[in-house]
C-alpha cells in the first residue's frame, strides 16, 4: 500500500506542509460558513427558540471526541504491531484535541440544557458516557507527561489505549444499564435525529466537515512538532555521545 | 506458581500494614458516610450497595502500588520475568495475592458492614456474592495499572487516575446487584455481567500486564 511511505517521518514532513495550507484555510471556510449560516440564517425552532442553534457546536465536537479515541487506538494498534514512530506520535498528538472537543461537548451540552431542561447536568446516560471519556483523555495524557524515557512511554501508552478502548466500549453499555436497563434507548431525545428538518441539516454537515478538517489540521500541526521535537532530542543526544 | 504465591502472602503478612490498613481504611469509610450524610436508617439502607463499592474500591487502591513496587527494586522482578515461570502466571500469582491480603478481608467484614446500615439478611449474602463476583477484577485491572505506571516515581496518584475510570464497569454492575436484591427485582443479569468482567479481566488481562512488565524492565 502506498499509503504507508508517509510514515517515513520525511515524506510526511513533505506532504502535510504541502496540504496544511489549503487544508486549514478550508476547515476556517468551512467551519466559519457552517455556524454563520446555522447562528444567523437559520429560522428558530418553534418549540426551543434560537437555543437549538448551540447543536451546531455540540454535534461536531461530540463527534469529533468519540472519533478522536478511535484515531489514538488505531494508532496505537499500528504503533505495537508495525513499530512506526509516527503512529504513536499520532496518537499522543490526537489526545489533547480529543480532550478539547470532549470539553467543548460537555460545555455547550449544559449551555444548552439550563434554558432546555432547566438543568446545567443531569446523570443520564450519554452525559455521564461523555465525562468518563473526558477522564481516559486526562489519564491518557497523563501517563504520556509522567515518563521521560519516550520509546517506554509510547509502549505503554498504547497498552493504556488499547485496554482503556475495550473498557470504554464496556462503560458505555454499563453506564446504559445503569440509567434504564439494557435495552431501553435514552430518554432524553433532544439529539439531533429531531432537528433534523431540513433547512437544520445543511449547515450542520458544513459545520460538521468544517470541525473534521480542522480536527485533521490541528492534528497535523501536533504531530509534526512532536516529531520535530523528536528529532531535537536525537540531535542533542548524539552530540552528546560524541 | 505456588512457592511464589505463598512467598507474597508471607511478605505481605510479616510487613503486616496491608491487610490492617486495608481493614481501618474501609471502617473509616464506613464511618464517614454516616457522619457527613444522613444516618436514618431507609437512607442508609439505600447508600449501603454504592458506600460498600466506593469504600473497597478506595481501599484496593491503597495496596495496588505495592503489588510489583517492591519486587522491582530489589531486583527480583527482572528474575521472576526470566525464569521458566510465565510472565502471564506471574502476573495472576501477584493478582491473587493481592486479592487475599486486601479484598478478602474486607468480603469478611460485610456482616458488619451489614450491620452498621441496617441491611436485609439475604441482602448480606448478595452482597458477599457481588463482592466475591467482582473484586477479582479489581485485583486483576488494578495490578494492569500497577505494571503501567511501575517505573513512574510517586506513581500513586496516576495510578488512581488510571485505574478508577477501568472499575467504572465493574461498580455499576456490582452495585446494581445489591440493588435490585434490596429492590426485590431479579439481579441475575448484572451477576452474569459482573461474572463476564471479572472472567475475562482475568483471562485477557495479565498478557497485556506482561507486557507493560517487560517494557518497564527494558
Amino acid at each position: 500500500m502506498s499509503l504507508w511511505k508517509y510514515t517515513n517521518p520525511n515524506k510526511f514532513m513533505k506532504l502535510s506542509s504541502k496540504i496544511l495550507p489549503s487544508l486549514s484555510i478550508l476547515s476556517f471556510l468551512l467551519v466559519f460558513t457552517g455556524l454563520t449560516w446555522g447562528f444567523f440564517f437559520t429560522p428558530d425552532d418553534f418549540r426551543q427558540g434560537s437555543t437549538v442553534k448551540i447543536i451546531y457546536l455540540h454535534v461536531p465536537a461530540a463527534m469529533i471526541a468519540i472519533n478522536t479515541w478511535f484515531v489514538m487506538l488505531v494508532g496505537s494498534l499500528i504503533w505495537i504491531v508495525r513499530r512506526h514512530h509516527i503512529s504513536s506520535l499520532i496518537a499522543k498528538s490526537a489526545a489533547p484535541v480529543g480532550l478539547t472537543m470532549t470539553i467543548v461537548t460537555l460545555a455547550t451540552g449544559s449551555i444548552w440544557g439550563k434554558p432546555m431542561w432547566g438543568a446545567f447536568w443531569a446523570w443520564d446516560p450519554r452525559l455521564t458516557s461523555f465525562f468518563i471519556l473526558f477522564l481516559f483523555y486526562l489519564g491518557y495524557m497523563a501517563l504520556w507527561r509522567s515518563i521521560r524515557d519516550q520509546q517506554k512511554v509510547a509502549d505503554l501508552a498504547a497498552l493504556l489505549c488499547i485496554v482503556g478502548s475495550v473498557f470504554a466500549l464496556l462503560s458505555r453499555y454499563a453506564v446504559n444499564f445503569w440509567n434504564q436497563g439494557l435495552h431501553q434507548g435514552a430518554s432524553l431525545s433532544l439529539d439531533k435525529e429531531e432537528n433534523i428538518a431540513n433547512v437544520f441539516y445543511w449547515p450542520l454537515l458544513v459545520t460538521i466537515s468544517g470541525f473534521l478538517l480542522f480536527f485533521i489540521t490541528v492534528l497535523l500541526i501536533r504531530t509534526r512538532t512532536e516529531i520535530r521535537l523528536r528529532q531535537i532530542s536525537n540531535i542533542i543526544i548524539t552530540n552528546k555521545l560524541n | 506458581m505456588i512457592t511464589l504465591l505463598t512467598r507474597d502472602l508471607k511478605l505481605a503478612f510479616r510487613s503486616g500494614s496491608t491487610t490492617i490498613l486495608g481493614i481501618a481504611f474501609f471502617l473509616i469509610v464506613l464511618l464517614l458516610v454516616p457522619l457527613s450524610l444522613e444516618p436514618s436508617r431507609p437512607m442508609l439502607i439505600k447508600l449501603a450497595p454504592g458506600v460498600l463499592w466506593i469504600a473497597l474500591i478506595l481501599s484496593c487502591l491503597l495496596s495496588l502500588d505495592r503489588i510489583f513496587h517492591l519486587d522491582l527494586q530489589d531486583g527480583t522482578l527482572e528474575i521472576l520475568t526470566i525464569s521458566p515461570l510465565p510472565l502471564e502466571g506471574l502476573v495472576l500469582v501477584k493478582s491473587l495475592a493481592h486479592w487475599i491480603t486486601t479484598c478478602l478481608p474486607l468480603i469478611m467484614l460485610v456482616p458488619l458492614m451489614g450491620l452498621l446500615y441496617n441491611v436485609p439478611n439475604d441482602t448480606i449474602i448478595w452482597m458477599i456474592i457481588s463482592l466475591l463476583s467482582g473484586t477479582p477484577a479489581l485485583s486483576v485491572i488494578g495490578s494492569f495499572a500497577a505494571s503501567i505506571t511501575l517505573g513512574v516515581n510517586r506513581g500513586g496518584l496516576l495510578l488512581s487516575l488510571l485505574v478508577l475510570p477501568l472499575y467504572i464497569p465493574t461498580l455499576i454492575f456490582g452495585t446494581e446487584v445489591i440493588r435490585r436484591s434490596l429492590d426485590g427485582s431479579s439481579n441475575v443479569t448484572p451477576l452474569v455481567f459482573l461474572l463476564a468482567i471479572s472472567a475475562s479481566s482475568i483471562a485477557l488481562l495479565p498478557i497485556a500486564t506482561g507486557s507493560a512488565i517487560k517494557i518497564n524492565l527494558n
